[in-house]
């Protein structure tokens, strides 16, 4: 997927104007929080099982190529094949190397975030290969010609009008020619579209929530049913997961999934949650012939080992960005690429590089909620001050910024400098307006009075005054 | 792709891991330690309610079946095909329905409901009604386990409208890793059957302004028959 990531600002001025956008994220707010509130308020040990799940994640990562190669060697046994892709381009190739070697015309997709963060779908396209989203919320987008807005709801910033534009659109031409105004009847309707197209498809391509080394397996968790759907029908199921997935058996996937759930809807367990280990074994009635799965890296081995590392824990379950003021006023477009809210501002620049993704870790208020819902309890704020002073250092801030902080910072060094300049500031700026308790324009802060009044200072002098006057 | 293509991608990988790691493949008191953590899986923190005693964790697996959109049916073993047919004619829906090909499920006494029709194999894609046993029931979450073979083909758990899983009190199990020691009884240490679907509640999606729709791949309706004795 093309990053819009530099963009930021102008992303975030589109979002907060768009009223569809605004009207969903109204929703979203209540929506995910409370009902993860609710789930880890239903079990008394969900505060140890975070904490285990994040042990289970750090060991997995100290020990990360033990357990790949073991996870291999079980996958090998049993009929299945593992293919290694150091870069997006090397998992492109492979993919589409598996689906021409049977001729494969569709692939029935069910959703992955990794097959988002290598453009895997413009890949297949182009050579002629149609890729078929069957997630419900990937379904629509994909119509729209839309990226995701978020990492387990797709569509989350979409509404039920425009969903069902979308489809009488799209649909007319299969024979489905009125315009539903129900939410179950447009569930209904992409059902049986995608129902013929999934039985028709050549490849199914998952990705994977976990792959468990002790026997082999891909773990794969949805609510529809349409990632089953994906491994069973067609001749051919390809698992695309990037190396930090790994976890070493299946007692730890039991804990994580535990935290899972909860976490990223507020459900008990979500509707499905399945093991795939090979392909067809004798005597089964249905099942793919070939299993493949192809492991990423796109840079994150280099991340091992480094103070930003805590990232790899994350296991995707979108609490960060439900539970986040500056995604909950903007969504995920705005983010400009694939992973957005607080795990996205930390993990774009990781991916692209610092350059491309500057400005998204600006985007918080470090509030902390982020970290305080993270079922591996990732140090969100921390990993995005790491980014600020990397993107300081690198002098990607704008002149304006660098410059008034440089002068904020050499008077701050020199206190009584700093307390005679302030003093001086809260005079002039009482000249220019205190009467009216605020300023609607101010000499050097256009940015902030263009959306916003400036509040006056309160009589009685600057803070240090005040604090100098009041000490008991 | 050539053979040496994919090895030396395979070396870059675990190369580059292991440079971050700033150490070779592990060996000694390290490789024992990971050895043997997979050989004996250590469990995570005890979740009360995955241990209860026998009589309430039948009760809470059907409490949060049911709290999971499924229904729920108690009866003995004699009364399962009454039961399946009373099910089907109190929700409308025909009296015919593609049955897995498993002994125990074949051993029922279906010879009793001369209405209803049974197709015995895998599931197609306009099949309304599929009847399946179950590999287990998780009480903790009111999950059930579904282990793919000859007798269970995958396909009946996600093509039809409606399932009906005949489940056995005794396969009721308190948690997850009670399910994995099964398994691992069952198929070995190192083995799985193809795949292991576990379920909890009809298909469902909210990814229509965040409100929960059932039926979205999968079945829109789950009946557990629960078969005392
Ligand atoms: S960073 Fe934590 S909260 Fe955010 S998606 Fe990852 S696991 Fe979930």
């Amino acid at each position: 997927m093309q990053s819009t990531a530099r963009s930021f600002k102008d992303n975030v001025d589109t979002a907060l104007a768009d009223p569809n956008l605004q009207d969903s994220l109204s929703k979203l707010k209540v929506g995910f929080s409370e009902r993860r509130r609710q789930a880890a308020e239903r079990l008394p040990e969900f505060e140890a099982l975070r904490d285990r799940a994040r042990d289970i994640k750090n060991h997995a990562l100290a020990n990360l190529d033990f357990y790949l190669e073991e996870f291999e060697r079980k996958v090998t046994a049993l009929g299945g094949h593992v293919h290694w892709a150091p870069t997006a381009d090397d998992a492109r190739r492979i993919i589409a190397d598996l689906c021409r070697s049977i001729g494969a015309r569709t692939v029935a997709k069910s959703k992955s975030m990794v097959a988002e963060e290598i453009g895997l779908n413009e890949h297949l396209e182009a050579l002629g290969i149609a890729p078929i989203e069957t997630d419900l919320g990937e379904y629509i987008i994909q119509l729209r010609h839309e990226p995701p807005s978020h990492i387990i709801a797709p569509a989350v910033h979409l509404t039920k009008d425009q969903v069902a534009d979308t489809f009488l659109e799209h649909h007319s031409k299969l024979g489905f020619t009125r315009r539903l105004t129900e939410r179950n009847d447009l569930v209904a309707e992409a059902r049986a579209v995608l129902r013929q197209k999934f039985l028709d498809a050549d490849v199914g391509l998952t990705g994977a929530n976990f792959l468990v080394a002790e026997t082999g397996s891909s773990m794969l968790v949805t609510n529809e049913g349409n990632a089953d759907l994906s491994n069973t029908l067609p001749r051919m199921h390809i698992v695309l997961a990037s190396i930090e997935k790994v976890i070493p058996t299946l007692e730890d996937a039991a804990v994580l999934l535990r935290v899972l759930a909860r976490s990223a809807t507020g459900q008990e367990s979500s509707a499905y949650t399945t093991l795939n280990t090979g392909p067809k074994r004798p005597g089964d009635l249905d099942g793919p012939e070939q299993y493949h799965v192809v492991i990423l890296d796109n840079g994150r081995s280099s991340v091992l080992g480094t103070e930003m590392q805590d990232m790899l824990r994350c296991i995707r379950c979108g609490a960060c960005m439900n539970h986040c003021p500056v995604y909950g006023a903007i969504g995920g477009h705005a983010y400009g690429w694939v992973y957005p809210g607080p795990i996205g501002a930390v993990l774009t620049p990781q991916l692209l590089g610092v350059e491309e993704a500057a400005n998204l870790p600006n985007a918080s208020t470090f509030c902390g909620r982020c970290e305080s819902v993270c079922p591996v309890r990732i140090p969100l704020p921390g990993l995005m001050r790491h980014w600020r002073e990397r993107e300081f250092e690198r002098h990607l801030t704008p002149k304006a910024i660098r410059q008034g902080l440089a002068l904020w910072g050499f008077m701050a060094r020199r206190p009584r400098l700093y307390r005679r300049m302030t003093a001086l500031a809260n005079r002039l700026l009482a000249l220019l307006g205190r009467a009216e308790g605020r300023y609607r324009t101010l000499p050097l802060a256009g940015g902030w009075t263009r959306f916003r009044d400036f509040p006056a200072p309160p009589a009685g002098g600057t803070f240090h005054a005040q604090w100098r006057r009041r000490k008991p | 792709m050539s053979e040496a293509g994919s090895q030396a991608d395979r070396a870059a990988i675990l190369g580059s891991i292991r440079r971050a790691l700033r150490r070779g493949p592990l060996s000694g008191a390290a490789r024992q330690a990971v050895d043997a953590r997979l050989a004996d899986p250590p469990r995570g923190p005890a979740v009360g309610r995955a241990a209860l005693a026998e009589p309430e964790k039948v009760a809470l697996f059907c409490q949060w079946a049911e709290f999971n959109n499924a229904t729920v049916a108690r009866v003995a073993a004699a009364d399962v095909p009454g039961e399946i047919v009373g099910y089907l004619a109190r929700n409308n829906l025909p009296a015919a329905a593609a049955m897995a090909p498993s002994p125990a499920l074949e051993a029922l006494d279906w010879a009793s409901q001369r209405m209803l029709t049974l197709r015995h194999g895998r599931g197609e894609g306009a099949d309304q009604v599929s009847i399946t046993g179950a590999f287990a029931g998780i009480a903790e979450t009111g999950t059930l386990v579904m282990a793919s073979g000859p007798e269970h083909p995958v396909t009946l758990n996600l093509l039809p409208d409606t399932h009906i899983v005949v489940l056995r009190e005794g396969d009721i199990v308190g948690g997850y890793e009670e399910v994995w020691q099964r398994l691992r009884a069952r198929y070995g240490k190192d083995a799985m059957p193809r795949t292991v679907n576990t379920i909890t509640g009809p298909s469902r999606t909210g990814d229509i302004e965040q409100t929960i729709e059932l039926g979205a791949h999968g079945p829109r309706r789950m009946h557990i028959v629960v078969v005392g004795g």
